[in-house]
């Protein structure tokens, strides 16, 4: 089987186990058992259907094995011993709804909603998405995120148990609470893209790498919620972003800044798809922060037309985003699309505005504090400003980029 | 609380230290005190040395009775202690945030572990 | 100049911390060790270490970070604690390091610290 094909196999797989978990979970408030009665059924899965193909119905398949196993389980008095009469149940409800509704039907939305619940650890937030959603391993999720994999189980573990103690409810919210609930899906969903090593629109320096995930669980949020425009602004977000990837390093792996960055080797189509996504969010007239974000980056990416860069537009878009999101990376961002719309010393005296304990260890004000005092022909200032940045470097190849302008 | 980043350094490592060509020398030295210079102004810094490479060392080892000195590396691991930190963060997911700055090379591992809490060091 | 002794201790070693009986054995010849090294001016700094069982050990591959529970050497002896040093020479540090106390389990490395001036 090509690698494509078997890419896909495990991606119907995944699908499925997840519609599953999230119909299973509704029901029985029980994330932690339904994940287990499905796991062996996923794992088998992943093994027979690249060589058997994936069945017509692939969720009954699931049930069926899930089903064995939750009866073995019961019959052994191990697993989940209160959860059973419940997961049964909606195991059972499950496989009439199987037979008669084609396809399954997706509750996934409340599951990324509840997720993303106030109720729930910030901190579980995103990497709970990841596991309950896409079904990747707490281990990957603990090296993605810096976390000691022991604790991320831990963490993991205890957000499922309150769920169901606390009786956190599977719907979708609505009315006056949708706009921040989804704010929070959002957020959680953009906290697993971090541009590996790059912190392009100052994200949180703790989420790293799942660039492909954040993708997938942003198509999902969006094939869920095709009226919404942050929906969309998030994804088109997450695509200028990624669109970038293949120029941030040149052929010997140094590090490329944007500025710099050969625009040709930016992926049109992900562009064009990115463009498009805005456009459509615009049309449905409710700015919101990631629209604005994808806005910013949408300047950057018509650099590949024009050959320049609108830091007018930046620093109007960026004004925008600060009054709607003040965070740190809005900011430093905003600093930094001023001092090139109109100078060093105007951007400069913005970046001092901000609070100093806001920033003594965020990279990006001190990398751009000492490209702004170099400007400004302070020397010395800007030396000290460039090995605070270098200090606080997590990617070796800024760390060497920072090093050689000394 | 008080943390112990361990910097594990391969064979290359320590031999870049002292490679014959400068540049290669430099790249090695230059990136250390901009990191302490964080740590510092973070005030998180505590402590930190760098140690001299593995076969200048001495083991001391102990029979029960008489203590025995011998002159060489104390384990013959691919990767050897080349030096650590010890910083004081409010938990552990700061303390790996301050690991992940520690300048990288390919095959360097970094261990952080929690500091005994006593009068005892 | 600056030395550090590295000590290197076994799994019974580092149980007898979690047995109250023993645990004073363990730590309290090490208490009066320091107190020396502080009256002879001698001690700059040290830290005794948790067990392994409570180290994270973080390594690359590739571009992307591996965040694995435990320590990173798979050897019998793993490091519980290091003290540094100020003395003329390596003869005298030598000396303080043979007056650390020992027992069965317990292994010492002694390491000159690089000066600062080359990091």
């Amino acid at each position: 089987m090509s690698g494509a094909a078997r890419l896909a196999v495990e991606r119907a797989a995944r699908d499925s186990r997840s519609r599953l978990l999230a119909f299973l979970a509704a029901r029985s408030h029980d994330v932690a058992a339904a994940e287990d009665a499905l796991s062996e059924a996923f794992r088998s899965a992943l093994e027979s259907w690249p060589r058997d193909g994936v069945p017509d119905k692939p969720e009954a398949w699931l049930l069926t094995a899930a089903r064995r196993r939750l009866i073995d389980a019961s019959r052994h008095a191990q697993v989940h011993a209160h959860a059973l009469p419940d997961l049964l149940a909606a195991v059972d409800e499950a496989q009439v709804v199987v037979q008669e509704q084609q396809p399954f039907p997706d509750e996934r939305l409340k599951l990324l909603f509840v997720c993303a619940h106030p109720a729930i650890d910030a901190g579980a937030r995103t990497p709970l998405m990841l596991q309950t959603v896409l079904g990747l391993d707490a281990a990957r999720i603990a090296s993605a995120f810096l976390v000691k994999p022991a604790t991320m189980g831990q963490r993991l573990s205890r957000v499922k148990t309150k769920i169901r103690d606390a009786g956190i409810a599977f719907e979708i919210p609505h009315g006056e609470d949708l706009p921040s609930r989804l704010d929070a899906v959002l957020e959680a969903i953009y906290a697993a893209y971090g541009s590996g090593w790059d912190d392009i629109t100052g994200a949180d320096p703790r989420r790293r790498g799942l660039a492909s995930e954040a993708l997938e669980l942003g198509a999902l949020l969006l094939q869920l919620l095709p009226n919404e425009p942050e929906a969309r602004g998030l994804l088109a977000l997450m695509l200028y972003c990624e669109s970038r990837r293949a120029a941030r390093r040149d052929g010997e792996g140094h590090y490329v800044p944007l500025s710099e960055q050969n625009a040709a080797c930016w992926s049109v189509p992900m562009i064009a798809q990115a463009d498009r996504l805005l456009r459509e969010a615009e049309r449905a007239g409710r700015i919101g922060r990631f629209q604005l974000e994808a806005a910013i980056q949408s300047v950057h990416a018509q650099r590949a037309c024009s050959g320049h860069t609108d830091w007018e537009s930046l620093a109007l878009l960026y004004e925008g985003l600060v009054r709607l999101a003040p965070t740190i990376g809005a900011l430093v961002g905003r600093a930094a699309a001023v001092a090139q719309a109109r100078d060093a010393h105007t951007g400069w005296q913005m970046l001092q505005q901000i609070p100093a304990e806001a920033v003594a260890s965020y990279q990006p004000y001190w990398a751009l504090a000492a490209h702004l005092l170099t400007q400004m022909q302070r020397g010395d200032e800007a030396l000290v400003a460039r090995e605070r940045a270098i200090g606080l470097c997590e990617d070796e190849a800024m760390r060497v980029f920072l090093m050689r302008q000394k | 609380m008080n943390y112990s980043i361990l910097i594990y350094e391969t064979a290359a490592d320590f031999a870049t230290r002292n490679d014959p060509d400068p540049k290669k020398r430099e790249a090695y030295w230059a990136v250390w005190p901009a990191y302490v210079e964080a740590l510092k102004k973070a005030g998180v810094f505590v402590s930190g040395a760098g140690l001299q490479t593995p076969d200048t060392a001495s083991t001391l080892r102990f029979n029960g009775d008489k203590r025995h000195v011998q002159d060489g590396p104390y384990a013959e691991t691919k990767e050897q202690l080349g030096g650590f930190f010890i910083i004081d963060v409010p938990d552990l997911d700061a303390a790996l945030d301050w690991a992940a700055r520690v300048p990288r090379s390919p095959g360097r591992v970094f261990e952080v572990r929690p500091n005994l809490v006593l009068g005892n060091a | 100049m600056n030395y550090s002794i590295l000590i290197h201790e076994t799994a019974e070693v580092f149980a007898m911390r979690n047995d109250p009986a023993k645990r004073q054995a363990l730590f309290a010849p090490i208490r009066e060790y320091l107190q020396a090294l502080r009256e002879a001016g001698v001690f700059v700094g040290g830290a005794g270490l948790e067990a392994p069982a409570t180290a994270t050990t973080l390594s690359t591959s590739g571009s992307t970070w591996k965040v694995q529970d435990g320590p990173f050497a798979d050897t019998k002896e793993q490091l519980a604690g290091l003290i540094i040093i100020d003395v003329p020479d390596r003869d005298h540090a030598l000396e303080w390091a043979r007056r650390l106390p020992m027992l069965a389990g317990r292994k010492l490395e002694l390491r000159a610290n690089l000066i600062p001036q080359q990091e």
